[in-house]
């Protein structure tokens, strides 16, 4: 061993520890600028979402919460009137008429899509091998990543007025809005609820079987009801979804300011008065579209979270 | 006998329910073949008379009809392409930060916080853009980007003309805050997918956490956060609402290559003009042409972003 010592080089240590040591210094130095860069990168992210959500519940609180002869009053007109022309020229009442489209537009659009969704999720996780289950998982995937404005144009073009290839619809009607909602929340619950029924375990499903019980009955009497908390939500998700989306239903309600429950008539829509609110450039409406913005985020939000706590919470052990 | 009809009764009431969950999965994939064909069909009248000029020709004129898609097209790829670029950076370095430096903890919170911003609909953002953003850029990183970048030579073309506020570049802001939390949320699962023996490994051999990330996980997570990258980019391509907002709806003849200039996407020029053509043949028949364009576009962009995850998601199921 001893004879080996020749061959490696003398090297200078002192001058080698040191050289080591600037290394060793600029490598923490760029570790620590690194850090620093994350850490700035993930701060800047998070606040992106508190300043807009500040500038909507800050602008859209002071008009549902109006202080009025030092009182602070709440703004009930807002949620049960529809816009009033005052004789000033500004917009008095409230936006009535686009709440309840919304909400009348999204109960009609959930009858079809929901058992739609979850037909198909009931057909992808309990029957699907095969052609078709391929061809479905595809066509749920694209139809997820469709633009929804596209959505629109296409219940524009296929059912409304001039343009239609099918005439259903002599001008722009409320049922039009539903038929896009239905395509806009297809997809969500297909999806979320297929996911959620393989957490079913299959000993649950064999045990209905061995006890004599049709597939259809074991499906609807043992799977579904195992995880109808979970099917609630991703119902809700979509419903969450479909009631943001503007482009779909402006396309096709066109939006309007009169009370109508009428279906066949062009309705509004709480989205779609936000945008008009916001762009038309007289400026006592555009608190109102603020305000809007506001309850369309908390509804939306609600559903959300309400989503993340239950899916977080299913466990479906046997 | 009463044995046999039941178990009849039985296959009958299999065979009914296994029909109807096929006829659901039937109409759904009915429904997106008629997408397809209605917007074909109804696109013919200006597919047939202009042929490529719908993409290459730059002049939007209804009142004459005469539509060439340039403008909408040239908009909707710098708003989409610039978002992209402006977002990555933030999506790829909280990624990592809340998988890396915080604990998990801390990082759900965080990463939860950040995905909230998928929940805010389209319509706020353009609010926002709307009364806030647009006025903010234009009074002071607008004239802060033309003053620094502008005398420089070909990076300078930018940032020319004069500023509206409603302009390519607030869209992108706009886009690029929507589709953070997207690319966020897949880096995020691709990072945590890493094998932490990697990443073990060479904090153990001597290297900074930096070296680590840099060397063993960045490299391991690419292909998954260039395809969250590309969803993101499909999200950005098919943004409607809070584009027509922020982007002005103009349908300018000359394209200056400014990000300053006021235009349209393909998405926004659908939304500002439907009221319009639905009344006139070939108006109408343009639009729709527009809204396959963004078909076509979007579901090659969405089909291949999904390639991308589910395939680092299949090797690192293998490793």
């Amino acid at each position: 061993m001893a004879q080996a010592q020749p061959l490696v080089p003398q090297l200078d240590r002192t001058a080698l520890i040191s050289a080591e040591k600037t290394r060793y210094a600029r490598r923490q130095l760029t570790n620590t600028i690194a850090s620093g860069l994350m850490f700035f990168l993930t701060a800047v992210s998070v606040s992106v979402l508190f300043i807009i959500l500040a500038y909507i519940f800050i602008n859209g609180i002071s008009t549902l919460f109006p202080v009025v002869d030092g009182h602070l009053t709440f703004n009930l007109d807002f949620f049960i009137k529809p816009p009033e022309s005052n004789l000033d020229g500004t917009t008095g009442g409230g936006v009535a008429q686009a709440i309840l489209g919304t909400i009348e537009i999204l109960i009609v659009a959930g009858i079809i899509a929901v058992p739609l969704g979850v037909g198909a999720a009931i057909y992808l996780s309990e029957y699907g091998t095969g052609f078709l289950v391929n061809t479905l998982n595809f066509t749920i995937d694209l139809l997820a990543g469709l633009p929804s404005v596209v959505v629109g144009l296409f219940v524009l073009a296929a059912f409304i007025g001039n343009l239609a290839l099918i005439k259903i619809f002599p001008h722009f009607a409320g049922l039009a809005g539903s038929f896009a909602l239905i395509i806009v929340m297809v997809p969500i619950i297909a999806r979320s609820v297929e996911q959620i029924l393989r957490l079913v375990p299959d000993s649950l499903r064999e045990a209905g079987l061995a006890l004599g019980m049709p597939k259809w009955r074991v499906i609807l009497q043992i799977v579904l009801p195992t995880v109808a908390g979970g099917i609630t939500t991703g119902i809700m998700l979509s419903l969450a979804r479909a009631a943001g989306e503007t482009a779909p239903v402006l396309l096709t309600i066109l939006g309007q300011q009169f009370i109508s429950t009428d279906l066949l008539q062009p309705m509004d829509a709480l989205p779609i008065r936000i945008y008009k609110y916001a762009t038309t450039g007289q400026p006592d409406l555009i608190p109102k579209a603020w305000a809007g913005t506001m309850v369309l985020v908390i509804v939306i939000a609600l559903f959300s979270i309400a989503v993340r706590y239950v899916t977080g919470r299913n466990r479906y052990d046997a | 006998m009463s044995a046999s009809r039941s178990s009849s009764q039985v296959q009958q009431g299999d065979r009914i329910f296994s029909l109807i969950v096929q006829a659901c999965a039937v109409l759904i994939i009915l429904i997106l073949v008629s997408i397809i064909a209605v917007l074909v069909i109804k696109s013919q009248d200006t597919i047939g008379r202009f042929g490529l000029d719908f993409f290459t020709k730059g002049t939007w004129d209804p009142v004459n009809e005469i539509f060439g898609a340039l403008p909408y097209i040239y908009g909707t790829v710098v708003t989409s392409i610039l978002a992209l670029l402006l977002a990555t950076p933030f999506a790829i370095g909280s990624a990592i930060f809340v998988s890396e430096y915080v604990p998990r903890r801390i990082g759900d919170i965080i990463s939860f916080t950040v995905e909230l911003l998928v929940a805010i609909p389209s319509v706020a953002y353009g609010v926002w853009g709307f009364l806030v953003l647009k006025d903010v850029l234009r009074t002071t990183v607008d004239p802060a980007l033309k003053a620094v970048v502008g005398p420089i030579p070909i990076l300078g073309g930018l940032f020319r003309g004069p500023l509206y506020g409603l302009d390519i570049f607030t869209s992108s802001v706009i886009l690029a805050i929507m589709i953070l939390p997207t690319i966020l949320a897949v880096s995020r699962e691709v990072v945590r997918q890493v094998p932490r023996l990697q990443k073990e490994g060479m904090i153990a051999l001597g290297a900074t956490k930096w070296e680590a990330i840099r060397i063993a996980i960045i490299p391991y997570a690419r292909t998954g956060i260039v395809g969250g990258a590309m969803l993101g980019l499909a999200r950005a391509i098919g943004e409607t609402m809070a584009v027509t907002m922020t982007i002005g709806n103009a349908s300018p003849d000359k394209l200056t290559g400014s990000l300053f200039q006021s235009t349209s996407t393909l998405a926004s020029a659908i939304a500002s003009q439907f009221n319009e053509a639905q009344a006139a043949r070939t108006y109408g028949s343009a639009v729709v042409q527009l809204g396959l364009v963004l078909l076509i576009v979007s579901s090659v962009i969405n089909l291949f972003s999904r390639f991308l995850v589910s395939r680092t998601g299949a090797k690192n199921t293998r490793s």
